[in-house]
């Protein structure tokens, strides 16, 4: 502080005054209103906070809030939804049908967790947490695929079936690509952006290729 | 002669492209001492031996050995130590790809391209990227070949991701950890010029099972002669980086187990072609099939 090294405080000049911090609200009351609140408000606030991230996945811009105040809540919610989806597959014999529950299950935990690690292992200022987040609500796009697929498939199995649940896959593969890597991409080194954004590629399109390849009994 | 040029700074790699190139130039380092009298010993090796300063960069085998040592030095219970082993650019990656799928006669690809930072994101990204290409691949194969057949009902066959997974990490890890413990064993019997670290096999091999990655979308292709010149052509570009790579490991070794341990990469290499061609992909049917005969049914009627 260059303007500052030529002042000195004379002796007869009283200091004196108030030295306070202003506290914020953070009152002991305020501690327990939240311990207090009807369940059903801290359960609507937790709903409202993950249909708030649902929102964002659908029209992604660029937004903190997904990244901010992460919860798995959603993402929980997505897998166990497209994991009861996939099943009732063809299944003639064990080894040939579709992915069991347990499998979807672990492919996209443990998709998502190896896809953060390798983005903070090569020089991300992620969190670990934010990343499985962001990865876990961008699979919503699939999720619809696969209600709209089962719906088509509802219909009829034909070729007709088949190119229109490809179009509707392909485009919410697009979809949950492009929505993670907005969300993702800024948090990486310039120079290994690519490097980054291709795992998150093939990670949903295992995942989409699995709805895809779905066949009902 | 100093230029303009030679006063800038210059990127490691390209002061070390340099110095592989012309061995008898004079340089000084800070960090080492001055390379005059190495020049000068490898002016007295057989001319035979030149041959080996382009294959291996023996020249810049010091500065790579130093600058392996700095690297990984963070303890290896933190995060910083793992980092080390992503420390690659995009441009990085895919040259070393482009490395391996095109390889340069006389080049070694670990010395021209991975110079003491091996890195385990090509490998592991490689492999993953194989496994689900196989699996997909083959998928797709056999729901073409069946296709026309009254009895054929689509099944997405998910078990053989898992055993692709398996069989693929496994070669690209244990193999390179027997071969590593092997070249290792031998180095303690015979001083051998060239050695690497597990970490650089492991790279190698990560990289030169890229050039499956089209194979397998190509064995899609429903013809048995197109599939075998398929993979006798990856064969051939990937088994000629590893054998370029491990030549001059074990060249000074006994004759005989030096072709053996080369034989054995590529048979074992050759044997994972093969049988992820036999086991994903069915054999594509003849166009004309002769009906059988049943003749066990005229014995029968008597």
């Amino acid at each position: 502080f260059p303007g500052l090294a030529d002042v000195s405080i004379s002796q007869d000049i009283p200091v004196e005054g108030e030295i306070t911090v202003p506290v914020g609200s953070h009152s002991p009351d305020d501690d327990y209103s939240t311990l207090d609140e009807p369940v059903k408000d801290t359960i609507m606030r937790d709903l409202k906070a993950v249909g708030k991230k649902f929102v964002h996945v659908m029209y992604p811009r660029k937004s903190s809030a997904l990244l901010r105040d992460w919860d798995l809540w959603g993402p929980l919610v997505l897998c166990v939804s497209l994991a009861l989806m996939l099943q009732g597959g063809s299944a003639d014999s064990k080894d040939d049908g579709g992915p069991q529950f347990a499998e979807v299950f672990v492919i996209i935990w443990f998709g998502a967790v190896v896809i953060t690690l390798n983005s903070k292992l090569l020089g991300g200022t992620i969190s670990f947490f934010q990343s499985l987040c962001v990865l876990g609500y961008c699979v919503m796009p699939l999720t619809v695929a696969m209600l709209v697929c089962r719906l088509v498939l509802l219909a009829g199995a034909g070729t007709v079936s088949f190119i229109i649940r490809l179009i509707v896959v392909g485009a919410m593969f697009a979809w949950s690509t492009l929505a993670s890597t907005a969300f993702l991409a800024d948090s990486q080194p310039p120079n290994r952006k690519a490097l980054v954004v291709y795992p998150i590629f093939l990670f949903y399109f295992v995942i989409s290729w699995m709805i895809l390849t779905f066949t009902p009994q | 002669m100093a230029t303009a040029d030679d006063l800038k700074f210059q990127e490691f790699d390209d002061a070390a492209n340099l110095l592989a190139a012309n061995p008898d130039a004079t340089t000084i380092s800070i960090d080492e001492p001055v390379e005059i009298p190495k020049n000068q010993h490898s002016r007295l090796q057989e001319p035979g031996r030149e041959e080996d300063d382009e294959l291996l960069g023996t020249d810049d085998s010091d500065k790579t050995e130093l600058l392996a040592g700095q690297k990984k030095s963070a303890p290896f219970w933190t995060f910083e130590y793992y980092q080390t082993f992503f420390d690659v650019d995009t441009y990085q990656v895919l040259d070393r790809i482009k490395g391996s799928v095109f390889p340069v006669p006389g080049k070694n690809f670990v010395r021209l391209y991975i110079r003491s930072n091996p890195d385990l994101y090509g490998p592991f990204w490689i492999c993953a990227t194989l496994v689900f290409t196989i699996a997909v691949s083959g998928n797709l194969s056999n729901f073409f070949i069946h296709l026309g057949k009254p009895t054929y009902h689509y099944v997405p066959e998910f078990r053989k991701v898992s055993i692709a997974a398996t069989t693929i990490y496994a070669y690209a890890w244990l193999v390179p950890l027997a071969l590593w413990g092997f070249l290792m064993w031998r180095n303690s019997k015979v001083m051998n010029i060239v050695s690497y670290s597990f970490l650089e096999i492991v790279c190698v091999y990560g990289y030169s099972l890229f050039i499956y990655i089209p194979t397998a979308m190509l064995w899609i292709i429903p013809q048995k002669v197109v599939r075998w010149v398929l993979m006798v052509f990856s064969l051939c570009l990937s088994g000629s980086v590893l054998v370029m790579t491990f030549w001059p490991a074990v060249r000074d070794d006994n004759r005989r187990i030096a072709v053996a341990t080369v034989a054995t990469i590529l048979l074992l290499h050759a044997l994972l072609a093969v049988g992820c061609l036999a086991y994903f992909f069915d054999a594509p049917e003849l166009e004309i099939s002769a009906p059988i005969i049943p003749a066990h049914n005229t014995t029968t009627k008597v």
